[in-house]
């Protein structure tokens, strides 16, 4: 059997350009085609990230967490019944259920800032990456006497459905912490949408997002010194999203864009 | 009104916009927009009363008002009644026919493209089986020119998409080089950028420049940044080849998009003025997928391929050197799994080869879609069968900054080598100076060569 072709001269670059990029460079070919080792890396990769989209969400888990740090956990479902239903309608996964408005009707309301935490497309990142996010961020904010209500765990939820929980308990903003949409790479990168004044009908252009805050990539301590800065911008200039810029510094170095919109190749 | 009797059961479909949306083979974004068909039964309806619709009524009912909408406008306005004379008198289900027959020669199809209009071409589509839309697409041969020649029969190019999470210049480059030695680039080496600052789009214009410059490579230069900063960057004297723009099939999206019809006509003259091409001046490059406009929330109650078919009619108007819909990039949301995905792969080819495209494809999926990558496999065999002009070239086909998988370079060495099919005539030779190519002429890199060396030597 032929050995799969990398010619050694091309094999030593390689060793040396792979440190300049996470990107599949210089894989050994097999004819054509890739390698028998690097397809099954890349298969590995790629199952690793269906695995998280399909992952079940440990809600009982992370509120058990929340509690444990005195803080109060608010169980609450979006009106997506299934993994099938969730993906194919967004609609669905912006709105609670009923029995989800029923527990926000009941609940407290009037507060400065409300966290909510949802599986989006990879619960593992929320689960894994939300409560030391949290634990970093939360105590710069109680400090300068911000008013944190529950924490809001949803089950199914997009972006949006922040708004409809924030305008129920009243809350100044919100900070939804969602679990990004998995790459080869990047099973559990989570994301951070902050909303001022949320209600039913904000867009995208109307928050500002810190993307990718996981270890590897946006680390907590970071991106809990940007979210706390932002909610400080957006209390002062009464708005978040386009008229909202992240100046600091790393917002320029590519690493957890803050963009006012997650970016999109169109 | 439209009706149509099947089985008994009476089908009523008011308007041609409802009509072609009913038609539609079956997608999750024309479910979510509420336009999609109800039933199977009630689909074939629809595409029966399509395929006795004759193509006079298009040029009459407009799906999205022309006094509302300036892609309308520019359909309308646009149609060329000489060139469709030849069939102006069929039905939709008569024109398939006759695209099918040996009367539709790559030459009858060229002549007619100026004639058709994207919803006769997309209504078209809807009637026709996978097979029937690579046969057709086959036969018509679109040729643009830059630096190199794009689009001729035989010929199968790639996009060297080089992206890299922060911009690394070394980085980048280590993806440039890596796919230079695969022979990919010859339709561009196209760069999304991380970060749309104007310095660093900049930054990295010279970078892919200078390579090209350095290895006298007969190919151009792009980054995908928003037109607006393509203009700027042009004034401000960067060495910019290509002038990128995503489109869609309604001024509404094209407004979500940050842009105007206007926006395109100076760019494209400031990219000409610059008079950067050799062997020709087509200067645009376009990106589209379905479901763009149902996501900007300006989808007018029309189903989205026949939205898309509409962004290339604002493609054509712009002489772009090339297009290619990023079919799988949008999500389940809009096109579920990779039977999906590849019938829409098809479908934009098809619509934008009729219309006069030198559409290529980025065939891809997201992780939260049903597919993978033997789902890609398929479709760019089967457009490679169909004559695609150009796919992607991604390191391993991982894309580590969008986070979405495309084709690899291997691939399209694959789909080469399968088909038979070279790269661009001048990009082809330039492999064979640099020694990439064996004495079969396939590409199978022995060593990094020699004018290589200097540019990786601070790697």
């Amino acid at each position: 059997m032929a050995a799969p072709v990398v010619p050694s001269e091309l094999a030593r670059l390689w060793e040396k350009l792979r440190a300049a990029t996470p990107a599949r460079v210089g894989l050994a070919r097999a004819g054509a085609a890739v390698a028998t080792r690097e397809t099954l890396a890349f298969q590995a990769a790629h199952a690793r990230a269906r695995d998280a989209v399909a992952a079940r969400f440990d809600a009982d888990g992370l509120a058990a967490a929340m509690a444990a740090r005195g803080l109060t956990p608010l169980r609450l479902k979006s009106r997506a019944d299934d993994l099938t239903v969730y993906l194919a309608r967004p609609d669905l996964g912006r709105r609670l259920d009923d029995a989800s408005r029923a527990r926000i009707a009941a609940a407290p309301r009037g507060f400065d800032l409300v966290f909510v935490l949802a599986d989006g497309l990879s619960a593992e990142a929320t689960t894994k990456h939300a409560p030391a996010l949290i634990d970093a961020a939360l105590p710069a904010l109680v400090s300068e006497g911000w008013r944190v209500g529950p924490i809001a765990i949803v089950a199914r939820g997009r972006v949006a459905i922040g708004d409809e929980i924030g305008s129920g308990l009243e809350a100044a903003m919100t900070a939804t912490l969602i679990g990004e949409r998995p790459g080869l790479t990047t099973p559990d990168s989570l994301g951070a949408y902050l909303t001022w004044a949320p209600h039913l009908g904000r867009s995208d252009a109307d928050r500002n997002c810190l993307s990718n805050i996981r270890p590897e990539g946006l680390p907590y301590a970071e991106a809990a010194r940007r979210l706390v800065h932002l909610c400080r911008e957006a209390r002062r200039l009464q708005l978040t999203g386009v008229g909202l810029k992240d100046e600091s510094e790393a917002a320029l170095d590519g690493v957890g864009t803050a963009s006012p919109l997650p970016r999109e190749k169109r | 009104m439209h009706s149509v009797t099947i089985g008994g059961t009476l089908y009523r479909f008011p308007d041609l916009k409802t009509l072609l949306a009913k038609a539609s083979p079956k997608r999750s974004g024309d479910a979510l927009a509420g336009v999609a068909a109800e039933s199977a039964a009630e689909r074939v309806a629809a595409q029966c009363a399509l395929a006795d619709l004759p193509l006079k009524v298009f040029l009459s009912e407009t799906i999205i008002p022309y006094e509302d909408d300036d892609v309308t406008r520019l359909i309308v306005d646009g149609v060329d009644a000489n060139a469709l004379a030849p069939v102006a008198s069929l039905t939709v289900g008569e024109l398939r026919d006759w695209l099918l027959s040996n009367a539709a020669t790559g030459a009858a199809l060229a002549a007619l493209s100026p004639g058709l209009t994207p919803e006769m071409v997309a209504a078209a589509s809807k009637l026709c089986r996978n097979q029937d839309l690579i046969a057709i697409a086959a036969k018509r041969e679109v040729v643009t020119r830059f630096r190199d020649t794009i689009g001729l029969k035989g010929r199968l190019s790639a996009r060297l998409q080089p992206n890299h999470p922060t911009d690394d210049p070394r980085g980048v480059l280590a993806s440039v080089v890596d796919g230079l030695l695969l022979g990919c680039g010859d339709a561009v080496i196209g760069i999304n950028p991380a970060s749309d600052s104007p310095q660093r789009c900049a930054e990295l214009i010279k970078l892919i420049d200078d390579v090209r410059l350095r290895l006298d490579i007969p190919t151009q230069s792009c980054v995908l940044t928003h037109v607006t900063t393509s203009i700027d960057l042009i004034e401000a004297g960067a060495p910019v080849d290509l002038v990128f723009q995503s489109i869609g099939g309604t001024e509404a999206t094209n407004a979500s998009f940050g842009f105007t019809l206007a926006h395109l006509r100076e760019a494209r003259e400031a990219a000409l003025s610059l008079n950067r091409g050799t062997v020709g001046d087509d200067v645009m490059y376009f990106e589209t997928g379905q479901g763009s406009s149902l996501s900007a929330g300006a989808h007018h109650g029309c189903d989205q391929q026949t939205l898309e078919a509409r962004a290339y009619a604002v493609a054509r108007a712009f002489k772009p050197l090339l297009v290619n819909s990023v079919v799988g990039f949008i999500g389940p949301e809009y096109l579920y799994d990779g039977r999906e995905i590849l019938r829409a792969g098809l479908e934009d080819h098809f619509c934008g080869k009729l219309l006069g495209l030198p559409m290529g494809c980025d065939v891809c999926y997201t992780n939260h879609a049903d597919a993978d990558q033997n789902d890609m496999d398929s479709l760019l065999l089967l457009l490679a069968a169909a004559g695609v002009t150009y796919v992607m070239g991604v390191p391993g086909a991982d894309d580590v900054m969008l986070n979405y998988q495309s084709t690899s370079f291997h691939d399209v060495l694959a789909a080469r080598e399968l088909f038979g099919l070279k790269p661009a005539p001048e990009f082809a030779d330039w492999l064979g100076r640099m020694g990439l190519t064996d004495a079969k002429g396939r590409v199978r890199p022995g060593a990094l060569p020699a004018q290589m060396a200097p540019l990786l030597a601070g790697a």
